[in-house]
Parts: C-alpha cells; structure tokens; sequence
C-alpha cells in the first residue's frame, strides 16, 4: 500500500447578496453609523432585524433605532484569533444587549480579559469607511459614554459575501498507485474480481459489485472516442481556452471511458468511433495527473464499429 | 395509507435577477401564494420541508437555519432536502410521504434558487487535483450524452430544436415564466450559437431566481384538490462501467414503481399531461423513452409529430418547462406544481383541456436522482 497522494484544493467566490427591504434598512442604518431593530408581533425589538415574525410567520416592517450602546448579556475569550476575525489580538466574542434592544446582538469586545465581564457596558467603535456591513461597528470596547452620533449615507440593497474554502484533496490509496503510473508514463487500471471489467482510473472498489479491486491492467494509451461535446463557452474558472472537444476516451481493454481533450484534428472532424492516441507532455513536465497527456489526437486507424463501445455511453 | 393531496401551489415570476428580495422574501412570495391558493394559515401548517440546489450555487450551506422564521416553522418540524437538481421534487415527495404516513396532516414544501447571488457554471466546473480540467458546467456534462442519443435513435437533428420552440412558446403562455418567447421559430433556434455541440443556445435552459411552494393536506380545504396517486425516487451512482447514461436505470426503475403505484398500464394512453425537467431540449425524447412513454429509441417521433404540444396526445411542459425558467432549487418542485396545477383546473392560459392525470418528473446530479409523482383529480 502506498502513501495517498494529496494536493490543495482551492475555491472563492464572490457572493452578492440581495438584502431585501429589513436587511437593507439595517445595513443602510451601519453605514450611516445608526443601529436599527425591527418590533415583533410581541412588542419586542429585535437587533439584528428579523425579517419575519419567530411569533406569527409575518413580514416584520416597524424599524426602530436602537443606541450602539448596551450591555455584555453573556461572553467567550478568544485567546488566539484566527484570520479574519475581527481583531488581531485576544478578544471577548460577547452577546449585547443594545439600548432600546430586547435581543442580543453578537459582537467583538476589545478588552483586557481582566476587564471582562457580563453586565459591562459597551459602545460601538465604528470604522472610518463604512460600507454597509456588519463589520462597519470595528467591535465595542468598555466604556460608559453616549453612541457616536449617526451620519447621512446612501442606501445598501446587495453586500458581497466573498466565501473561500482550502481543502487538502486526498486522492484514494488505489488512485494514488494510478497517479504514480502516471509519472512513469503507465496506465495502471484495475480489475473487478467478479464482474471483471476493467476501471481505468481504477477505484477503491467496484461501484457494481462493491468488492475491492485487486488486479492491477496495464492499459495501452490510445483506445475509442465513445461521445464527446464541443465546448464553445467560455466561463470562470476555465482551464482550457475555448472551443475544446472534450471526449469520453475507452482505452483498448478498459471498460470505462475518461474525460480527455482531442486535439490535432478540427474539431467538427471528431467522430463517435474515431480511434485515438494520446500525446503525452514532455517527460520533465510529468506530475501525478493524467494531465501528463496533453491531449488525444487521431491514431489514423479505420473508426470503431459502433457495436464495439455503445454500450459504454 | 393515508391519502395526501396538493390543495395549493405558488410561484414566483422567475427571472434572472430579483435584487429587491432577500433568499427569505423569495421563498415568501411562493409560500404565501401556495397559502392563499390553499386558503390555510401558518396555525394549519404542520411541518415545513425545504429544499435548494447545492450549496456552492448560492453559497448557503445551512438555508434551514436562517430561513427557519421565514418558512413560518417556528415550533414546527423542519426538514432540509438535498438531491442537486432533482431537489425540488424529491421536497414535494418526502412532503407527500409525511403526509401519506400520517405523521401530519398539512406540511408546506417550498423549493429555491438565487441563481444571480453566484454563477452555477462556475460550481459545477471546480477544478479536482489530478484530473484533466476539461468541464464546462451542466451543458458540458449532458451534452456528449445527447449525442450519444441522437446516434443511438437515429433522429433528426431538428427535434431538439422543435422543443425549444415548443416549450419557449408554452412559456409565453405562462405568466411566471422567466422566457416568454411567442415569436421563437425553428430557423432562430437552429441558427443560434452552438454552446456545447450538439446543444445550442436556444436549447439550453436560462439562469433563474425564483420559488416554488406547495401545501400538501390529507383532506381538502378549498377549490379542487389534486390528489397524489403515487410517488416515486430512485438513485444510481454517477459513473459505474456500462452505465447507460441516455436511459439510466434508475430513471427505468422509478417509473415502473411509479406507474404500477398509480394502477396505471399504459402510461401514454393514461396520462393527459406531463411536466418534465427538460433543461437542454434533446431531454424531452430522452425522457420520454426513459419513463416508458414508448419505447427505447422511439421518444422522438411523438416530439416530432407535435403530440408533446397543448392539443397533442401527450401534451409535455404547457408551463415552458425548464427551458422557460430554470431556478434549478425549485425547478422540480415546478414540475411537480404544475402538474398539480394541471389536474386542479389552475393553469389559466396553458391550462391542458380536460387534464385529469397529471405526471411530474424530476432528474438531478448526472441524471442519478430521480423523482416523480402522478397526480389526479379524482381522489384514488
């Protein structure tokens, strides 16, 4: 068994988000350094706004001003802030109740951890640039004086939500000894023990019969272009420039195709059937990923009778 | 068990941006029209089932935490369910079967999307380590297998684009649709830009924000109920060595259970109207065959002969279907609201004449989950 290999994965995305007319109302009041609440079927205001009653179900549309000045209801230490939290130095995440609230708003508390303590009182520090956001209010920090006093500012309907993940992709024992074929110029698939048929990349086990593969095929580089697609869009993210053929490639002796680019022939020339080769990089370039071969190109031999891979589409 | 019935629908009108509303307003809008179609309250409200596309679509992991006051679920049972685009009615079946069992008497399934707050191209075409980065979204995928359709089938390359038009013109008659396009042609369709050969652009569906909501009771409330006769979900893996992925298998499986739940034997005689997710045109004759309309390789002739148009045998999509509006979260429970909408006599200008059966489908994933329901006038 060899060690998995295992490579980073990373994804962002920039989400806009459309607030609707509560949301809207209380990021439009952050920017303009006024925190706003909305009033419950119960008479309650609730800071942040509700949308919708927790009571009765119904659109919440009575705004009230709230002070950006309250009460620590409850708090946690945070001893050593990761990035992107509020600060950059231990911290209290604290429940507070503002003035004029009956709910708690979730915040940052610049304070010595001594100075903590639930039943202090707080007041908002606000940024300089305000954007329409929840992190307009920097944090609170302890103190007894009056809010900072509200500002004109234009109307926030969208915020974006920028959203990244880091993952460390894992690839399976048995894809790993595929990948490391692969960096030797070899095709390693692998044979189901019952049904028999050949996974090229191979599996951990069969999907049909749910048994571990164990017999290691090693399969030629050229094999049937099964069925394939133009791609004529481009869009974000995109690896490959536009228009790509993007086909399902049977190699000789598997029984499953792969997704792979066909090159070196116009693209309305691919045909169903057309019989392929792969055209590997040059060696220094190879790594562990079956982008090792560039491309599939036209082998120039008589295309396959359709009988001889329809039923692998 | 005991029986269900959708006694009310609603929609939103779908189209590619609503910046004026929150996730939680969207989902509100198609709630309260399903409410006020039903002519119940939040106190006859059971349990909420809700469901939305895959969380990178719109980057929202957890929808049933935050929009918890919004469904109106408060004290209530709350259920999230996930099958990437079948999702929405899978939503409107495990509504159903909460109901069938007799756990509750009135649950309110509702189905999202906000296409526009992300780019599902983007989501669908994530670079995995290791592999060749040769995806390009929902078309990229299905697009080789309508291929593999059209030289299976042998049919003429002008069928896809005849339900583009067909389906863009029912969507004319749909007030919520997202395209309403009356003056659509065959000659437009077939000269606009190829996307991912074979798929063109006017036979692909548009990017959508919009909700669907049902109310689903064991008795009447008011008007006339659509009575669900049966139910159906089945699931395959996405890559397996001899997968069909024209006909996959469990698409095949779930209709038969479908159609034998319903006591129905021949379903092209028997159904009066179908609503089936078609988001790029080939899909209509591909799943024509693959619910066992007719048989393996013959689904293209009933397009062909125009029996999927209003007035046809099997009239497929009066509501435009996917093709007319596509917010992917609730575009199952679309079909499935439709087809109820259908039965209920509640389909105003794409009403069907004397629809008495109606079928909605579902497909999701790399056409691995299915969902479908029948629904009926008549009480089974």
């Amino acid at each position: 068994m060899t060690t998995p290999l295992s490579a980073p994965l990373n994804i962002g995305f920039d989400y806009t988000r459309s607030l609707g007319p509560t949301l809207s109302h209380f990021m439009t009041g952050l920017r303009r350094r006024q925190v706003t609440g909305v009033r419950g079927s119960d008479g309650r205001v609730h800071v942040p706004p509700l949308e919708y009653d927790p009571v009765t179900a119904e659109p919440l549309t009575e705004h009230v001003d709230v002070a950006s000045t309250g009460v620590v209801r409850s708090w946690s230490w945070a001893a050593e802030p990761l990035d992107g939290q509020p600060l950059d130095r231990p911290f209290a995440w604290a429940l507070i109740q503002l003035d004029g609230a009956d709910t708690s708003l979730l915040h940052a508390v610049d304070a010595p951890h001594d100075q903590m303590r639930t039943g202090v009182r707080v007041r908002a520090r606000w940024r300089e640039e305000r954007v329409g956001a929840i992190t307009d209010i920097e944090c609170f920090e302890i103190s007894d004086g009056p809010g900072a006093e509200p500002v004109e500012a234009d109307e926030v309907s969208m915020v974006i939500t920028p959203v990244n993940l880091k993952y460390t992709h894992s690839a399976s024992p048995v894809e790993s000894t595929f990948l490391r074929g692969l960096m030797e110029g070899r095709l390693l698939g692998q044979r189901c023990p019952k049904c028999h048929k050949v996974y090229m990349p191979p599996r951990p086990a069969c999907p049909t019969d749910g048994v571990p593969t164990s017999e290691e095929v090693e399969l030629p580089d050229h094999g049937t272009v099964t069925t394939f697609c133009i791609v004529n869009v481009p869009f974000l993210g995109q690896r490959i420039k536009p228009p790509y053929v993007a086909a399902y490639v049977l190699l000789d002796g598997a029984d499953i195709p792969f997704q792979h680019l066909i090159l070196e022939c116009a693209a309305d020339e691919v045909r169903m059937g057309m019989r392929v080769e792969a055209v590997w990089k040059p060696r220094e370039e190879w790594g562990p990923s079956m982008q090792n071969i560039d491309h599939f190109r036209p082998s120039g031999e008589p295309d396959a009778p359709f009988d001889s891979y329809s039923q692998h589409l | 068990m005991q029986p269900a019935a959708v006694v009310g629908t609603g929609q939103t009108h779908h189209t590619t941006k609503r910046l004026d509303v929150s996730m939680a307003g969207l989902c509100r809008e198609a709630i309260d029209r399903a409410m006020a179609d039903a002519g119940v309250d939040w106190p006859d409200i059971d349990a909420v089932v809700i469901g939305k596309a895959p969380d990178l679509f719109e980057g929202v992991m957890m929808p049933e935490l935050f929009l918890a006051d919004a469904l109106g679920a408060t004290g209530k049972p709350l259920l999230r369910v996930h099958t990437a685009g079948s999702v929405g009615g899978t939503t409107g079946n495990v509504a159903a079967s909460l109901v069938q069992s007799g756990v509750h008497q009135r649950v309110l399934a509702v189905a999202f999307e906000k296409q526009s707050e992300s780019n599902a191209m983007w989501a669908l075409s994530v670079p995995t380590p290791f592999t060749m980065p040769v995806h390009a979204g929902a078309g990229g995928y299905f697009a080789p297998h309508v291929r593999s359709y059209i030289r299976r089938s042998g049919a003429p390359e002008h069928v896809g684009a005849m339900v583009a038009v067909k389906d863009r013109r029912n969507g004319a008659l749909n007030p919520y649709a997202h395209l309403r396009q009356p003056d659509i042609t065959l000659e437009s369709v077939r000269a606009s830009a190829m996307l991912w050969d074979p798929i063109r652009y006017d036979e692909t569906c548009p990017s959508s924000d919009g909700a669907c909501a049902v109310v689903i009771s064991a008795t009447p409330t008011s008007g006339t109920p659509a009575w669900i006769h049966a139910t159906a979900m089945r699931t395959e893996p996405t890559t397996f060595a001899g997968r069909d992925q024209v006909n996959p298998q469990a698409g095949r499986d779930a209709a038969a259970a479908l159609w034998r739940q319903a006591g129905i034997t021949d379903p092209l005689s028997e159904v009066d109207v179908a609503e089936i997710y078609v988001p790029f045109s080939w899909f209509e004759p591909m799943w024509l065959e693959n619910l066992g309309f007719t048989e393996a390789g013959q689904g293209w002739k009933l397009t062909e002969a125009g029996e999927t148009e209003i007035g046809g045998r099997l009239p497929i999509n009066p509501s435009g279907g996917v093709l007319s509006s596509n917010p992917i979260g609730a575009s199952g429970m679309l079909r499935f609201a439709e087809a109820a909408m259908q039965v209920m006599g509640r389909a105003g200008d794409h009403q069907v004449d004397g629809a008495r059966v109606a079928l909605g489908h579902a497909y999701g994933g790399g056409s691995q989950f299915f969902a479908m329901w029948v629904v009926g006038s008549e009480q089974p």
